[in-house]
């Protein structure tokens, strides 16, 4: 799907009255589509090919494309390269940008270069710390944290400063968001957590994984109640699981991961586990969906992204919608 | 230490309190702080300071204090030094994502919060970034100061 007044590729949408960004996922959003975004795996190389390629799965499936940012601390191509490449080709991308690896004078520059290149949507992260990566003896930066980082963005785009009061020519226009994570103790502080990161300045979240909606259905009606969603789009993040022993590994070992007995013993019955775990992820989406409040989903596929046409197809997510490809604005 | 810092947090409701009327205090004696000069004072008000909360809160003085919005747990304890809530990386019983022996410092700020009572007005104060310059120097000073209007 195109919208009207489609620009070409490199340039931004006319920002329309109520949007702060001129980006694809925050139309989508505002028009009430129940939108779907996905994280693409970063390479471990120096090679745009790669880039390309993986993007190209998502195509025809997925509104905006979420690049990860040193992921579980580990190293891969910056998300901001993967942006880079992908702008150019008109792509509607999702900057992670984490606190762990930058300080405030980078993450600054960051955000002009970005909106530079046409992102305009930054995901703001703390971060994994530096003791779960494959370089654990490095320096963990945390100048920033979300919150602060999501009100650093903000004053930048609204007020056209930087922290220091120095004037901006241009403000970064990105539409803000920032993750949740319903399925973490303490349970009760996670709407509040909500707000003020709402507060701070995030417009949409992006959720952990959900394998629990009673959770996740107890966590939409606290936010509900109060009066969060007119203030925030809510995107629960889904994902096919390879196997029940995959599934208890990522339990023990993945920070903030909350699978109950019951997905695990679900996968461990079945014949084909794999298969069974893409069926899975279809039905949890089919549940989210129907949670009122529910904006739209992210997939974390990893490692099975090639899949994602198949769960977006089976779970009728997109309600027959589809969604823009680099195709549509070429023809 | 541990066990002294969660007594701390158990017992905020009492803490606190006696805390703030230590900031009153201070706000009190400002005259004669004041004539001794600010700077001249930093440097033994930071020493006692980082004692005091050092034993009681495992306080890691960095200069800009927020126990007071946090349930009297210190977040420069938190692996992250997160100073505006629990990240998602909180195991299902509490415990840190990188220390998994030791309670997520947020876990304990959001029940020394409920102790204190009002936690919605007090731990959703978005908080700033730190300023790194004020590490290792008094807090108490310099929240006397902010409290009368003066910039430190």
């Amino acid at each position: 799907m195109t919208f009207d007044d489609e620009p070409p590729i490199g340039s931004g949408y006319p920002i329309l009255p109520g949007h702060s960004s001129p980006g694809r996922l925050e139309r989508i959003l505002r028009a009430g589509h129940f939108a779907v975004t996905a994280e693409i795996a970063p390479p471990d190389s120096a090679d745009p090919e790669d880039v390309y390629a993986r993007a190209a799965l998502f195509d025809g499936y997925v509104d905006a494309i979420n690049a990860t940012d040193g992921s579980g601390a580990h190293c891969h191509m910056s998300s901001m390269g993967i942006c880079s490449l992908l702008t150019r080709r008109g792509y509607a991308m999702i900057l992670q940008m984490s606190c762990r690896d930058r300080n405030r004078i980078a993450m600054q520059g960051d955000i002009l270069g970005a909106a530079a290149m046409g992102v305009t949507n930054v995901l703001c992260l703390s971060g994994d710390g530096v003791q779960s990566g494959d370089h654990p003896e490095a320096k963990p930066v945390f100048d920033m944290d979300c919150m602060s980082s999501l009100a650093m963005f903000k004053t930048m785009r609204d007020e056209s400063h930087f922290m220091s009061g120095r004037k901006l020519t241009t403000p970064p226009r990105m539409f803000l968001g920032g993750a949740a994570n319903p399925f973490a103790p303490p349970f009760d502080y996670r709407p509040l957590r909500l707000a003020k990161k709402i507060e701070a300045g995030a417009q949409f979240v992006q959720t952990q994984y959900c394998f629990d909606v009673e959770r996740l259905k107890t966590y939409m009606a606290q936010v509900r109640d109060m009066g969060l969603l007119e203030k925030v789009f809510i995107l629960p993040g889904v994902g096919p699981l390879a196997s029940a022993k995959s599934a208890e590994w990522i339990r023990n070992n993945v920070a903030g991961v909350h699978i109950p007995d019951s997905v695990i013993k679900r996968l461990a019955g079945a014949e084909d586990q794999k298969q069974e775990g893409v069926n899975l992820c279809v039905d949890l989406i089919q549940e989210i969906k129907e949670i009122p409040g529910v904006s739209g989903i992210h997939l974390m596929a990893y490692k099975q992204e090639h899949r994602i046409g198949e769960i977006i197809e089976k779970s009728q997510a997109l309600n027959g919608r589809v969604p823009w490809t680099p195709q549509a604005t070429t023809q | 230490m541990r066990a002294v810092r969660n007594w701390s947090i158990r017992n905020a409701r009492w803490i606190h309190p006696i805390y703030a009327a230590f900031e009153w205090f201070l706000a009190l004696i400002n005259p004669l702080l004041n004539r001794i000069g600010y700077e001249r004072l930093d440097k033994p008000f930071a020493a006692v300071e980082g004692l005091v909360k050092g034993f009681l809160f495992d306080s890691q003085s960095c200069g800009q204090c927020t126990l007071g919005s946090t349930g009297l747990s210190c977040p420069m304890n938190c692996p992250k030094t997160l100073r505006n809530g629990p990240c998602g990386g909180v195991r299902q019983n509490g415990g840190c994502e990188i220390k998994p022996d030791m309670t997520c410092v947020w876990v304990k700020a959001w029940e020394g919060a409920q102790n204190i009572g009002h936690p919605e007005t007090t731990i959703q104060v978005v908080q700033l970034p730190v300023d790194n310059r004020n590490k290792g120097r008094s807090a108490w000073l310099r929240a006397l100061r902010e409290r009368l209007g003066e910039t430190p």
